[in-house]
């Protein structure tokens, strides 16, 4: 190859580079290890973690069981190692797919359409709210301080540079849901959006009905989040809401430290237009066979570029395929009798250490309990919940607990006993 | 004559929807181990759904049956050269994914302990090491989650380095060979874009640059080796004139895969630079992600950079939230893990020497292209070519055969298309990106096709026109898709 191009060595090849920006020295990097190795390398990292330690954790990344043909299909490198599906031809199999994967969000979110993921749940957030602005053109942004602290920080620091003004609306001490009394007293005709997560960040479920009802009697949106997407097996969705966006992590994603991920918005069928983010549409090919492709492009980047609805390129594909797996394999009968069992195995817990709020929730819940116990639980290999003090200073007494279907009866008992003497 | 490629049997497979049946599933949950509780009882009548009307009911054996079918109406990598330019799809290593499995890494809670997360923040903090050294940058941010999430952030730093400074400033500058989402970027960054003009042969016009930059600018955003696949040979006199003006060089590293081990952005002026782990460091692009888009910079910018930040702490690490001139979070938790995991597999595997080698070998595969097939389509651009090589459709035009029609009968040949139409700055672009992991008997056989189909635009260009016409699915009709969208399956459709 290098005689076809009248050149004698491969260095030859870096010459079109001005003298002045080459690199003269090897980088210092280890040199290359075997397969074996590596893998050794991981593993030995991976005993530095928390392996075999029952936990409580939830608070935007659960523990759910993964169904064995989740890896096995997103492991075949058809899906694995293809790219994003604009040659349709070629493609038709991740089109299908995320064809499937659209109309499930729509049936579980009670939403008309979907687009095809976002990069995760709390950039989600923020494309839902700058889509709220978009289509009603105001710049009054209401969120709850029940929305997930972090999902919080993302929408700031992204619409920071914006015209959009972000203001939160308090929680009830009592019940744990959102205080639609401040709500009430804050929301005017200059409102945009109003942003509440159901299930919220203390677990608790959102009266969303009586929220569509405020926000749209001063013609403003409903948008509702959510991080635990197997509450969507069960609880009524927020179906008078006008945009959802949420992370679908629990379907079949490992918490892995925070991601890969996946986000996802739905929306109704009038708002598709201003909806961001890659989206499969039906059409037919010059057979007149059905065929899939991407479509409303105009709306990206690539052709729109500084007037794009967003900057996103990328969707979470693959993820977005492990979750469409994971809700075949469950189906209809099994996503339910899975999120009840979720609903059993928290409030079995429950019975057993006092929840701190009143309202209904799905799997996890706030208790009065010092951090101290967790380091009481990590002696018998138990992580225990996470101290809301670095959240919220006003809950610095109290820890949010998850229990999932993965939670064992030994375990909370163990949890409930060590918390009940703290 | 197609070589590559003979038709076989496709599987037909129907939408799940279409052939679930009731009382269907493929999945058993163990038996509770606590009592069962009645659903209203517990949340309340009101909050409990009904069934979902229509969701899939299928058996274990339908299930892997209707996804592997649909996986075969796929290309991929798996199955040849993929040469999209400017998207770097190189051969993803299988160890990869087996490192992302391990059961501690995977099954590792972004709020456990820092005690108990050692292992993951280790990954990290290698992977910040490596990505500083590859790139001669100072600092280096993990968070984003994609090449555009990066683009954001990085601007976001930059607006936050000039508000230090005392203004924001109005402008981003971005040349007109740019990604698309680069004036995106800018736009969400809270900055007016203005484009600026290539020269002749496709690189930033200087002069030009010298004329629109004013103390206005906050950045110019540049990938270099820019979309035509050429180096920027002015680029150290660009970071000079921008920096005497206080504006900030951001480089788009889309096509780093060019200069890893050989040039270093940090060393040619720029200040900050994001980086497609899918794309350079071999993660898997799975239809259209994840991916991981991180962010390198140099000193000043540091302290801006997203919490949490790695910080030593005793004799391990732990994560600062403490960081009061960031500019925030750009997400969630500490980004795409499970990509890093994956990416510092591919930097430990090659070493520094194997990286600069994937790198030579990358700008062969590119010149090797060029070499051959310019005989056959316009080269774009008379300026050497780094890892990519672009041509324009002026020859083939003149038959009435546009890039798009070249790149449809590309898949008869057993191919996936390059990149069709991009760079914008070439009339009719056909835009190839080989990467370093192509053997050149695939090579010889992409070069055969493109020879063929050349051939075939002389003296039958009808067939180019109307490809693809081996595939299962013919040319698809976008246009009527855009028109009345279909976007979810419903049952009377």
């Amino acid at each position: 190859m290098l005689a076809d191009l009248g050149l004698s060595s491969l260095e030859e090849l870096v010459g079109a580079l001005p003298d002045e920006v080459r690199l003269r020295r090897p980088l210092r990097l280890s040199p290359g290890l075997s397969e074996y190795e590596i893998v050794d390398w991981f593993k030995a990292r991976g005993g530095e973690n928390a392996a075999g330690y029952a936990s409580f954790l939830g608070a935007g990344s659960y523990r759910h069981y993964r169904p064995v043909l989740v890896d096995t299909v997103v492991s075949r490198g058809e899906f694995l190692t293809s790219y994003t599906p604009y040659q349709a031809e070629i493609a038709q199999g991740t089109l299908t797919t995320i064809f499937e994967f659209q109309t499930m969000i729509c049936q579980l979110t009670g939403m008309d359409v979907a687009n095809a993921s976002m990069y995760d749940g709390s950039t989600a957030a923020p494309e839902a709210v700058m889509m709220a602005v978009r289509v009603n053109g105001r710049e009054r942004v209401l969120v709850s301080r029940a929305v997930h602290p972090e999902y919080r920080a993302v929408l700031a620091s992204t619409t920071r540079n914006q015209p959009i003004h972000v203001e939160e609306v308090g929680w009830d001490a009592e019940s744990g849901r959102s205080d639609l009394d401040d709500l009430t007293a804050r929301i005017d005709d200059k409102t945009s959006a109003v942003v509440l997560q159901s299930p919220n960040f203390f677990g608790v479920i959102e009266d969303t009905r009586a929220a569509a009802e405020l926000a749209h009697k001063h013609g403003a949106l409903l948008v509702v989040l959510f991080t635990e997407a197997v509450s969507l097996g069960i609880l009524e969705p927020p179906r008078e809401a006008d945009i959802v966006a949420g992370e679908l992590q629990s379907f079949a994603h490992p918490p892995s430290y925070g991601g890969p991920y996946a986000g996802v918005i739905a929306t109704r069928e009038r708002f598709i237009r201003q909806m961001p983010g890659r989206l499969v549409g039906q059409t037919k090919d010059s057979q007149g066979r059905r065929a899939f492709c991407l479509t409303l492009s105009t709306r990206e980047q690539h052709i729109r570029r500084e007037k794009a609805t967003s900057n996103i390129c990328t969707n979470q594909a693959l993820i977005a395929l492990m979750a469409t797996v994971f809700l075949t394999v469950y189906g209809k009968e099994g996503l339910r009798e899975l999120a009840a069992q979720n609903l059993a195995k928290s409030h079995y817990l429950a019975g057993r250490v006092r929840p701190r709020f009143s309202g209904a929730f799905f799997n996890e819940f706030v208790v009065r309990a010092p951090a101290s116990a967790n380091d009481e639980l990590l002696k018998q290999r138990i992580i225990g919940g996470l101290p809301l003090g670095r959240f919220y200073p006003e809950l610095e007494d109290s820890m949010l607990l998850c229990a999932t279907e993965m939670s064992t009866r030994a375990d909370m008992e163990a949890l409930a006993e060590v918390l009940g003497r703290s | 004559m197609i070589r590559k490629v003979r038709p076989h049997i496709a599987q037909e497979e129907p939408l799940l929807f279409e052939i679930s049946s009731p009382g269907k599933r493929g999945w058993q949950l163990p038996p509770l181990d606590v009592p069962a509780i009645d659903p209203a009882a517990a949340v309340g009548a009101g909050n409990v759904r009904d069934a979902i009307e229509g969701f899939p009911e299928v058996s274990e054996v339908e299930a892997i049956r209707h996804f592997t079918r649909l996986s075969t109406y796929n290309y991929a990598i798996d199955l040849g050269l993929y040469p999209l330019g400017s998207c770097t799809m190189k051969y993803n290593p299988r160890i990869n994914e087996v490192v992302a499995r391990v059961e501690g890494l995977a099954w590792a809670h972004p709020y456990q302990p820092d005690a108990l997360s050692q292992g993951c923040l280790k990954v990290m903090a290698e992977l910040e090491t490596a990505l500083a050294e590859i790139t001669g940058m100072d600092a280096v941010t993990l968070q984003p989650a994609a090449g555009a999430h990066g683009e954001l952030t990085g601007i976001l730093l930059v607006r936050a380095w000039h508000e230090s400074q005392g203004t924001p400033r109005r402008k981003i500058l971005v040349p007109d060979s740019a990604h698309g989402t680069n004036p995106a970027t800018a736009a969400i960054a809270g900055y007016v874009v203005e484009n600026v003009r290539s020269d002749a042969r496709g690189m930033v016009d200087v002069a030009e640059l010298a004329r629109v930059t004013d103390d206005g600018v906050a950045a110019l955003m540049i990938t270099n080796p820019n979309t035509l696949g050429v180096f920027e040979q002015e680029i150290t006199r660009v970071a000079a004139l921008l920096h005497e003006k206080g504006v900030q060089l951001y480089m788009d590293g889309a096509n780093m895969n060019a200069l890893v081990g050989v040039a270093r952005p940090g060393d040619f002026g720029v200040d900050v630079m994001h980086l497609n782990l899918h794309k350079t460091f071999s993660t898997p692009h799975g239809g259209g992600g994840p991916g991981a888009g991180p962010v390198a910079v140099k000193s000043h910018l540091e302290p801006f950079l997203p919490a949490p930040r790695l910080k030593s702490c005793g004799a391990g690490l732990a994560l600062d939230h403490d960081r009061p001139r960031s500019i925030g979070k750009v997400r969630a938790f500490a980004g795409n893990f499970g990509v890093m995991v994956r990416a510092l597999a591919y930097i430990l595997a090659h070493g520094g020497d194997g990286l600069r080698n994937a790198t030579l070998d990358a700008i062969l595969n590119a010149n090797y292209i060029r070499r051959k097939l310019e005989a056959h389509y316009e080269p774009a651009t008379a300026a050497p070519s780094m890892h990519e090589c672009v041509f324009a459709d002026d020859r083939q035009a003149a038959r009435g055969v546009r890039t798009g029609d070249i790149a449809k009968r590309l898949i008869d040949y057993g191919f996936h298309p390059y990149t069709v139409s991009f760079p914008l700055i070439v009339h009719g672009a056909l835009m190839i990106e080989p990467t370093e992991t192509e053997p050149k008997r695939e090579l010889d056989l992409f070069i055969d096709a493109m020879i063929s189909i050349a051939r075939e635009i002389e003296e039958n260009p009808d067939v180019v026109r109307t490809a693809p016409h081996l595939t299962r699915t013919s040319r698809v009709d976008e246009v009527t898709a855009a028109r009345k969208p279909i976007v979810r399956w419903r049952p009377d459709t």
